[in-house]
Formats: structure tokens, C-alpha cells, sequence
């Protein structure tokens, strides 16, 4: 099969970024800088407690001492951490107690973005399909269906608020999985984070409903800093979404997260991410670095954490969600859809830690680059000398569109158990012209046969997420490859 | 229908086809047989729009239309078919997603509604029985893992689902064992039609037995050599293209 010609695939229009608009809204910004009083003002502005107070200053005093990673292959201009904000958030009178007394202009946002924030009306027998929590910079601006939920003892709120109504469980599990001094993006997040969502799902009970948060960066020249924290207590089940998008501005603005998901006996936690922050224009000026980290620990026998993630936005992705296979008999799972086109870089991959006995994992990673961007899978497979009987499988397929751009794969692998089996595969393939001819002679155009073929490429991983989000991705990715075919 | 007057084409700057002439009535069934390297797939290529064949001289129109000028997937809503001397492979998409994507983009650009997913399903099952596929095909990708002769019979149920105006068929025999062949062909003679008209590429005598075609024309060195029956496809069996060589024209 024949490669793309060159000049097809260097014919690149600029993508069509559809949540670039900004919302005028009046906001509260912290003036730029990072220092102690930086932490305070948040930490006051939040009302902390002072334990909180005192835990982020212990992971800025981290933070400092610390250097930013490079063994990434993504390359950056160094991060002025002093020229950023750390604190934006809409202008409210009163925190609203319900979502009629939301500012308008911030539910038009989101209706613009196609996100549910009315609940509605819950018919008789029938559950709603999701529930959301919104994210407006550092803030979190509404939660739906809260109600219902809390009728099924399941606590899901913004972070801030469930550092005040639960503060013993926070207090346990906050730091838990990504300690403060886990690395550097980690412990700037734990020094300044803003906010994020909290779920706790009580012992034996199965979610209703998908949970879902929605993270916007609206505000010039701030950082968002989201945590989120999941527990599934004995014997629960819960399916979390998640999705981001960023106005398109010329600047690049760091998004620093950390996510940690805790998984007791016989619990379950699927953890859904569609990433699609503002990846920087055609000429790669501009887009948002997801610099990300991600953990979930199987602290209980049988337990299980999956991620799946489409991975469409932002200049450069910098994630590696992965798992602590702690308990015994315990599962892992890694499904990673990672598209690059233009000047986007990602390294992107998961790390899995068998622990306990028995436990498997499974990591089945696509990575798509057209124009000239740069993708990279970085996978670590470690088999400690507990893990009798662990098991691996990792599949990396990495597809080229056009012969400017590059992939990669990493993969690292330590077993210290002779009883533990680690299966690695690799693939490198182009989309080939005789496959868009094939296509097109069928009647699609261009771009809905890209469209096709590289969705037939992600099916595996796309067939993971939840129903509501499926088709959705379908289509983003039909998107984020526009322009990479003339 | 289909009016090809003195068409001239090229890859990579090296003329194939030299003053390529060849009318199709409405219809009618046309058979193309040549030698390797003759030019038959190119003119099928060209006929469809792929990137690569350039068309440095002549005139394509099918029904009026000037073929040359519209995209590839135009010249499909239009009514364009080619079925693949080597059919494609799409890993990860289904039969079933690929033909009703191609439908619902062809009846799209037709003006036409698009078909929701009873309909579909009903429809390519009826599709798929008539050319003698299960369902489990279906199921199946495009292609992948298919046996030769099963990506033949495949390109023929896209076929007979985009019920196209013409239906260019390359080399559709080769690689088909004998029972397989004549479902095909069953296949193929159903889908002719007063509105439709078809070109048949082909080495052997043999799929005109069961495709009966109305004129076999020979190509050979870029154009059309010989014109005539169905009994010349007989005496080419017999003689071989030696006497179409340059020397011999
Ligand atoms: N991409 C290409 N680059 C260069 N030459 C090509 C290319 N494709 C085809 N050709 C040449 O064009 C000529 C015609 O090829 P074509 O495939 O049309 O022949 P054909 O009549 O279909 O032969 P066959 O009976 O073997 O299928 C051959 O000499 C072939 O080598
Ligand atoms: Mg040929």
C-alpha cells in the first residue's frame, strides 16, 4: 500500500476548535504569582481548615525544592510559574443554593458546550443517565442531582464543599494515592488547588447514574488546578466521566490536575476522560499543557480501577493514568485514545504496580499523529516480588497520517516474580491513499473516510467508554483530524 | 450513458492510455479483455478519480456529465462503482458501519433522505442474502481476514447496496473458485438493469459464460484494438494479444 503523497498531507487547514469562545463574565483574579500568600488567599478564599492550610504549604515548600521533569519527549519554552494566576473564579453575590440562582451567562456557557446542567424531570422508574459537576476556572459553579444521589448515601460535590461536610474522609484519603511529594506537577497542584469533584460511594451500593465533570479555563492567564478524589468503599460500583475544553487564546496556559481513585474489596471504579482542552493553533501557537497526574489504588482484594481516555486537545499532554495493583486478585485497566495533529505534542501512557497476587492488568494504547505532531506511549509494567501469578497485556498500535509526524513507544517492564507474565505488543501502520480511495469511491469524502478508518483504528478503546460519551468521541475524532487530509 | 472519446492518461509522467474511444448505451454489458500492463485497471482508475492518473487529453461523460472534472466521491453519488481487482482492508469498521455510511452519504449528496437503522439492517440483509453471505459477514471489517474470492463477493454487495449507474468490475473473477463464481455472477446479472450499464474487465472466457456481455473489446498499448462479440472473447482464448503487438497493429 502507498503512503500519502507529501503535499496531500502537509495541506493543512487550521482545525476547527469549536469551544474556543470566551464568556464574559466578571471575575475575581488573584493577582499573578506564586508565594506563601498566594496559598493563603486560596486556602482563605476556600475557608479551609487549617490542616489543609498547613498540607499545601508542605508541598509548596516541596515544590520548590524540587525541578520540573524532563524525560518527557515533549519540548516547551520554560514556565514562568510567577507570570500565572492561581485564583479565578466567577463573581457571585451569594454561593448559589440551587441552580436557578446560577448567573445566566455561566448556564449559557455550558448549554453552549452541549452540557446538561438542568436536571430533568426525574419520570417515575426511570433514573437520569448523568450527573454533572461544573468547573468554571477555579471554582466549581454547579452540581446536578445532588439530591438523588444523596438519597442513595452517595456523596458527590465539589472538593471545597466536601472539605467542610466531610472533612474525616478527605483527611484520610487526600494524598493518599499521589502523595504531596509524588513529582513536581503533583506538588504544585497540592499546593494551589482550586477545585475538583469528590465521590464517595458508600459500601455495596452501585451508582445510579454516570457522575461527570465538566472543566472549563475561561479567565486569561490563570492555571486551572483541579483535584478530584473517588472512593468506592466495599462492594461499589461507579462509572465517572470526565471532560475539558479552554477558550482559543494565543498564550499557553498550564492545567495541572491530580486525580486519585481508591478502590476497597470488591469495588469498581471506571474512569472515562475526554480530553479536549484548546490544542494551540496551525502553526502551533497557543493550546493548554495537560500536565496530569493520574492514580488509582486497588487497595482491595477483587477490586478493579479502568481508565479509558480519548485524548484529542491541548498543546501537550503530559498523563500517565495508572494503577496500584495492591490488593490480591485485583484489576487494572488502561484504554488510551491519543490524537496529535499539527504541532501537538503527547507522551502519554500508564503505569501499572502488581502488588498483590493474582492481579492482572491489561493496557491497550492508540496513538494517532498527523501534521507535524509528535506522539509518545510511555508504559511501565512493574511485577513486585509479591505479585505471584500476575499477568500483563499491552497492546501499542500507533498510526501515522502523512510522513511529517512521529510516534513512539516506551515501554518499560521490571519483574522481580518468575510466576508473573508480561505480553507486550507493538504496531506502527500509516493510513494508506488505496484505503481513502476505497472509501471515497464509496461515496465518503476526505475527511469522513479519515474519519472512518481512524475510528475503525480506536475501536477497541472507544468501545470502552459509556454509551453517552461514545458517540460523542466518535465525532471528536472525526474533528481533530480535520485538515490532515487535502 | 458512458462516452469516452479519444482519452489520454498518465502515472508519474508515463502515458498508458493513448486515445482511449468507448461508448456504453444504457444497459448495455461491455467486456474489456487485454494483456498485463495493458492499461485496464488504469482506465478503471481514471474512470473513478484516483489520485495519481492524470488525464492529459480527452472527454469522460456519464449521462451528460462531465465525469472528469467532479471529486471521487462525487462521481460515486453520480453513480460510479468500481469493484477493486484488489479489494481494501479497513481494520476496526464493520461491514455493516461501511456500507451504511457510504449509502447515507450517497443518498446525502443525492438529494436524498437517509435511511435510519431498520431500514439499513433490513435492506443489507436482503443485499447480503442475494449474493450468498451470512449475516456473520456483516458483522465482520471491511475486509480484514477476508479470502480473496470473499473480498470479491464483498465488493459486489457494496454494489448491489449503492445500486450505481455504472459498474466498472475489475478483474471481479480472479480468485474465485467455481461455485463462488457463479453466485457472483448470478449476483451481478440480477443487478442488470435498463438504467444501468456495466464494464467487465477480464483474462478469462469463462465469467462471460455466465455474464453475458453485449460487446468485447480488446485493450491493449492504450486504446481499444478490436471491437466486436461475444465470439471475439473466444478467439482471444484461442490466439493470445500477439497479434495486437505494436509490430504486428
Ligand atoms: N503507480 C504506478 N506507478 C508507475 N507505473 C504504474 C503505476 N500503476 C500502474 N503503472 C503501470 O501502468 C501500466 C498499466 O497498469 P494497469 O494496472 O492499468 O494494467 P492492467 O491492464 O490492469 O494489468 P493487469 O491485467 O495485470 O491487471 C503498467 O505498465 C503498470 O506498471
Ligand atoms: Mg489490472
Amino acid at each position: 500500500m502507498n503512503a500519502l503523497t507529501k503535499e496531500r498531507a502537509s495541506a493543512i487547514a487550521e482545525q476547527s476548535y469549536k469551544y474556543g469562545f470566551v464568556t464574559d463574565i466578571e471575575s475575581e483574579v488573584a493577582p499573578a504569582g506564586l508565594s506563601e500568600d498566594t496559598i493563603r488567599f486560596i486556602s482563605a478564599k476556600k475557608e479551609e481548615p487549617s490542616w489543609l492550610l498547613e498540607w499545601r504549604l508542605k508541598a509548596f515548600h516541596h515544590w520548590q525544592k524540587m525541578a520540573e521533569p524532563d524525560w518527557a519527549m515533549v519540548k516547551y519554552p520554560p514556565i514562568d510559574y510567577q507570570a500565572a494566576s492561581y485564583y479565578a473564579a466567577p463573581k457571585q453575590k451569594n454561593k448559589p443554593k440551587s441552580l436557578d440562582e446560577v448567573d445566566p451567562e455561566l448556564l449559557r456557557t455550558y448549554e453552549k458546550l452541549g452540557i446538561p446542567l438542568r436536571e430533568q424531570e426525574v419520570l417515575a422508574g426511570v433514573t437520569p443517565r448523568i450527573a454533572v459537576d461544573a468547573v468554571f476556572d477555579s471554582v466549581s459553579v454547579a452540581t446536578t442531582y445532588k439530591k438523588t444521589l444523596e438519597d442513595a448515601g452517595i456523596i458527590f460535590c465539589p472538593i471545597s464543599e466536601a472539605v467542610k461536610t466531610h472533612p474525616e474522609l478527605v483527611q484520610r484519603y487526600l494524598g493518599s494515592v499521589v502523595p504531596v511529594t509524588d513529582n513536581y506537577f503533583a506538588a504544585l497542584n497540592s499546593a494551589v488547588f482550586t477545585d475538583g469533584s469528590f465521590v464517595y460511594i458508600p459500601k455495596g451500593v452501585r451508582c445510579p447514574m454516570e457522575l461527570s465533570t465538566y472543566f472549563r479555563i475561561n479567565a486569561e492567564n490563570t492555571g486551572q488546578f483541579e483535584r478530584t478524589l473517588i472512593i468506592a468503599d466495599d462492594a461499589a460500583y461507579v462509572s465517572y466521566l470526565e471532560g475539558c475544553t479552554a477558550p482559543k487564546r494565543d498564550e499557553n496556559q498550564l492545567h495541572a490536575a491530580v486525580v486519585e481513585l481508591v478502590a476497597h474489596d470488591d469495588a469498581q471504579i471506571k474512569y472515562s476522560t475526554v480530553q479536549n482542552w484548546y490544542p494551540g493553533d496551525k502553526d502551533g501557537k497557543g493550546g493548554i499543557y495537560n500536565f496530569v497526574t493520574k492514580r488509582g489504588a486497588c487497595r482491595g482484594k477483587r477490586s478493579k480501577i479502568s481508565w479509558t481516555q480519548v485524548e484529542t486537545g491541548s498543546a501537550i499532554t503530559w498523563k500517565y493514568p495508572s494503577c496500584v495493583l495492591q490488593g490480591d486478585d485485583s484489576v487494572g485497566e488502561f484504554y488510551s485514545v491519543a490524537i496529535t495533529n499539527n504541532y501537538q505534542q503527547a507522551d502519554t501512557g500508564t503505569k501499572m504496580i502488581h502488588i498483590g497476587k493474582n492481579t492482572r492488568s491489561t493496557i491497550i494504547a492508540k496513538g494517532i499523529s498527523a501534521g507535524r505532531a509528535q506522539s509518545t506511549y510511555r508504559g511501565l509494567v512493574r511485577m513486585l516480588r509479591t505479585a505471584k501469578g500476575a499477568r500483563n497485556r499491552t497492546q501499542c498500535d500507533s498510526l501515522l497520517i502523512g510522513d511529517q509526524c512521529g510516534a513512539h513507544t516506551v515501554p518499560y517492564i521490571e519483574s522481580r516474580q518468575p510466576s508473573a507474565r508480561v505480553e507486550h505488543e507493538a504496531t506502527t501502520s500509516k493510513v494508506s491513499e488505496d484505503q481513502l480511495f476505497y472509501c471515497q469511491q464509496r461515496g465518503l469524502n476526505a475527511e469522513e473516510a479519515m474519519a472512518l478508518i481512524v475510528n475503525g483504528f480506536c475501536k477497541e478503546v472507544l468501545a470502552e467508554l459509556p454509551m453517552e460519551f461514545a458517540v460523542e468521541a466518535q465525532k471528536l475524532v472525526g474533528i481533530s483530524l480535520e485538515g490532515s487530509v487535502g | 450513458m458512458l462516452s469516452i472519446k479519444n482519452l489520454h492518461a498518465e502515472i508519474d509522467g508515463k502515458p498508458i492510455l493513448k486515445g482511449l474511444d468507448l461508448e456504453i448505451k444504457a444497459g448495455e454489458v461491455h467486456a474489456i479483455m487485454g494483456p498485463n500492463g495493458a492499461g485496464k485497471s488504469t482506465l478503471s482508475y481514471v474512470l473513478s478519480g484516483r489520485d495519481g492518473y492524470t488525464v492529459t487529453e480527452g472527454q469522460v461523460l456519464l449521462n451528460g456529465q462531465d465525469v472528469l472534472s467532479m471529486k471521487p466521491e462525487e462521481r460515486a453519488a453520480a453513480g460510479v462503482f468500481l469493484a477493486f481487482q484488489y479489494p481494501v482492508e479497513i481494520p476496526g469498521v464493520t461491514n455493516m458501519n461501511f456500507l451504511k455510511t457510504a449509502l447515507n452519504s450517497i443518498r446525502k449528496a443525492r438529494g436524498e433522505s437517509e435511511l435510519d437503522a431498520m431500514q439499513m439492517l433490513k435492506l443489507l440483509r436482503a443485499k447480503a442474502k442475494l449474493l450468498g453471505m451470512s449475516e456473520e459477514m456483516l458483522k465482520r471489517a471491511v475486509n480484514v481476514g477476508f479470502s480473496g474470492g470473499e473480498k470479491k463477493r464483498n465488493d459486489i454487495l457494496q454494489m448491489a447496496v449503492l445500486e450505481p449507474k455504472l459498474c466498472v468490475l475489475d478483474e471481479t473473477d480472479s480468485g474465485l473458485d467455481i461455485d463462488a463464481l457463479k453466485v457472483v455472477a448470478e449476483g451481478v446479472n440480477t443487478l442488470r438493469a435498463a438504467d444501468r450499464s456495466m464494464l467487465v474487465i477480464t483474462h478469462y472466457q469463462r465469467l462471460l459464460d455466465y455474464i453475458k456481455p453485449d460487446y468485447v473489446h480488446v485493450l491493449a498499448y492504450g486504446r481499444i484494438q478490436r471491437s466486436g462479440g461475444p465470439e471475439l472473447a473466444l478467439e482471444l482464448e484461442a490466439k493470445g494479444y500477439a497479434a495486437f503487438a505494436p509490430e504486428a497493429a
